[in-house]
């Protein structure tokens, strides 16, 4: 048999998980030693047999067999998981309980507590992402740099520095404690949603690399559903938004390579077996008292999925919906986004009023498309002279060579006094997606 | 045709999951090319990394081959060509040498008895 894609990728956080619970997360490094010693091993083996029928399993067999020679040779050098201390001291009990612990139902956990773990507290949210990214996606330093956009030397430096923080942090998250759960779940969420944020959103060019973060995350959070205390109305909620604005993958790039647009997608390659997992989740997340901001924005990408065509969307819908995440997570890029949904449903000059009364608006300043739209609604009410000026600041706030080519064609339109149809539909969709993007990135700030 | 074993010489430890991948998926499209070619008369076996030497008339048992870890043999096959250099041609694309590993190829001798 050959390989699966990402094979190894796609096993090592479980066998780095387990191995961390045997030896204790103070030994992080000799867990990571281990899980390359296991897939060098494996290639030994495969490179001529090709790979066994269930290579999890192999793979799974070896680590814990390096695990325990590992225990065998440094019991008396080094201390392992505390919990279970004596029991790997004596040889009668080392065996069977290392073997409970490389279990199907103990890994399961294994893979939750590492991700609970490396949501810690004392870790900044962009260290969580890359950390959950790096430990429990199986992706190198550079992988996870290249996935941020970020230089391989800053990207270690972080990592580095997460790993230390949990190699300190005395004892791995446990699961087992529904208090200690719930208080963890919702960083658990954000880091996730960052990741798959990152991978539908992100800055990283590279289309391949988008996909993957994006099934990283619904993965992760697939483990969470799996697990009674992980899967929370909240968890419902989010695992429905990522399947919805997944669903729209396959249309996102049109046959020429470029970035297609919601207005100009073709909307019969969305997957609809995503959008039918994604509104059945949605009716799963709409139990208990909260509502989150996953809630309403998994409500968001259901309308959008709706609509069969870009101009049957339903804009009034969708700006009640942006008062409804302004009451739970009120933010200067969720009332822009509030103020763009109403200019689409009742005109540019609407919208203007409403970017004028945006608490904390000088938050935007700095945001290209905050002054883009104001360019936007001014130059759809017919004032070209303004709208050029709002363009020109928008384009020395730009941030890459895209946002610029984008920009740049806007002070133009403006200076010709047209604008093209399509332009103006791209334009609406960049607004919406960088919104996003920014929503999601203030976290870092 | 003649016979050769091929010994294959030196350890890849990857460096990430993904290169890891690389090598297996380098690997196991060489191994492939060989056997669609009609070279490969014995896939081989690997090698554990643990063992034992016993040397000398005291029959001095030893754990080893504790090598260096490029001279360890990791595994061998056994491969049919028309010549040596023939032989040695087909082992330039043996993936091992893209970390810094060996192939010794060595004929093996007929036995006319």
């Amino acid at each position: 048999m050959e390989p699966s894609d990402h094979l190894f990728r796609r096993e090592s956080g479980r066998i780095v998980a387990a191995l961390t619970r045997v030896f204790g997360v103070h030994n992080l490094a000799l867990a990571e030693d281990v899980v390359q010693e296991a897939f060098c091993r494996a290639i030994e083996v495969w490179r001529f047999r090709g790979v066994p029928e269930n290579p999890s399993a192999w793979l799974m067999a070896t680590a814990k067999n390096c695990a325990l020679d590992v225990l065998r040779r440094e019991r008396t050098a080094r201390t392992f998981a505390p919990e279970l201390g004596r029991f790997l001291q004596s040889e009668w009990t080392l065996a069977p309980v290392v073997q409970e612990l490389f279990g199907p139902n103990a890994i399961k956990d294994d893979l939750l507590r590492m991700m609970f773990s490396c949501c810690h507290p004392r870790l900044p949210e962009a260290a969580q992402v890359a950390l959950v990214l790096h430990m429990l996606c199986g992706f190198s330093v550079g992988e996870v740099a290249s996935a941020f956009v970020s230089t391989h030397a800053a990207m270690e430096k972080r990592i580095t520095r997460a790993k230390k923080v949990l190699a300190t942090s005395k004892k791995l998250f446990d699961v087992a404690a529904a208090t200690e759960f719930s208080a963890r779940l919702p960083a658990v969420h954000r880091a996730i949603y960052l990741l798959f944020n990152e991978g539908y959103h992100g800055a990283s060019p590279e289309t391949a690399v988008r996909v993957e973060l994006c099934r990283e995350a619904m993965r992760l959070t697939a483990v969470l559903l799996e697990h009674s205390l992980g899967k929370t109305p909240t968890t419902y909620a989010l695992a429905a938004l990522m399947c919805l604005d997944a669903a729209r993958l396959p249309a996102r790039v049109d046959p020429s390579g470029n970035l297609s647009s919601l207005f100009e997608q073709d909307r019969s390659q969305w997957d609809q077996e995503l959008v039918v997992e994604g509104l059945k989740l949605l009716e799963l997340s709409a139990t208990g008292s909260e509502l989150t901001e996953y809630h309403v924005e998994a409500a968001i990408a259901s309308v959008h999925t709706m609509a069969h065509r870009a101009e049957d969307t339903d804009w009034g819908q969708i700006v009640s919906l942006y008062d409804a995440l302004m009451t739970i997570h009120p933010s200067p890029i969720v009332a822009l986004n509030r103020a763009i949904a109403v200019a689409q449903n009742d005109g540019p000059e609407r919208g203007l009023e409403e970017i004028r009364t945006i608490a904390e608006g000088e938050r935007l300043a700095n945001y290209p498309f905050y002054h883009a739209a104001l360019g936007e609604f001014e130059f759809r009410s017919g004032k070209h002279e303004t709208a050029r000026e709002h363009f020109r600041a928008a384009l020395a706030l730009a941030r890459n060579s895209m946002e610029c080519r984008f920009l740049n064609q806007r002070v133009s339109a403006c200076e010709r006094g047209d604008m093209q149809q399509a332009y103006y539909e791209r334009f609406w969709d960049r607004v919406l997606v960088s919104l996003k993007t920014h929503l999601e990135g203030e976290g870092h700030n | 045709m003649s016979e050769f074993t091929f010994l294959f010489r030196g350890r890849e430890t990857p460096r990430s999951p993904e290169q890891a991948q690389k090598q297996l998926e380098k690997w196991v499209a060489w191994f492939k090319d060989l056997g669609a070619k009609g070279h490969v008369k014995d896939s081989g076996h690997p090698l554990e990394g643990t063992g034992k030497v016993v040397k000398g008339k005291q029959k001095d048992v030893n754990d080893g081959p504790y090598a260096e870890a490029k001279d360890v043999v990791g595994g061998y096959m056994l491969i049919e060509a028309k010549d040596l250099h023939h032989a040695a041609e087909l082992a330039k694309g043996c993936p091992i040498l893209e970390v810094g590993g060996s192939v010794e190829v060595r004929p093996i001798q007929i036995l006319n008895m």
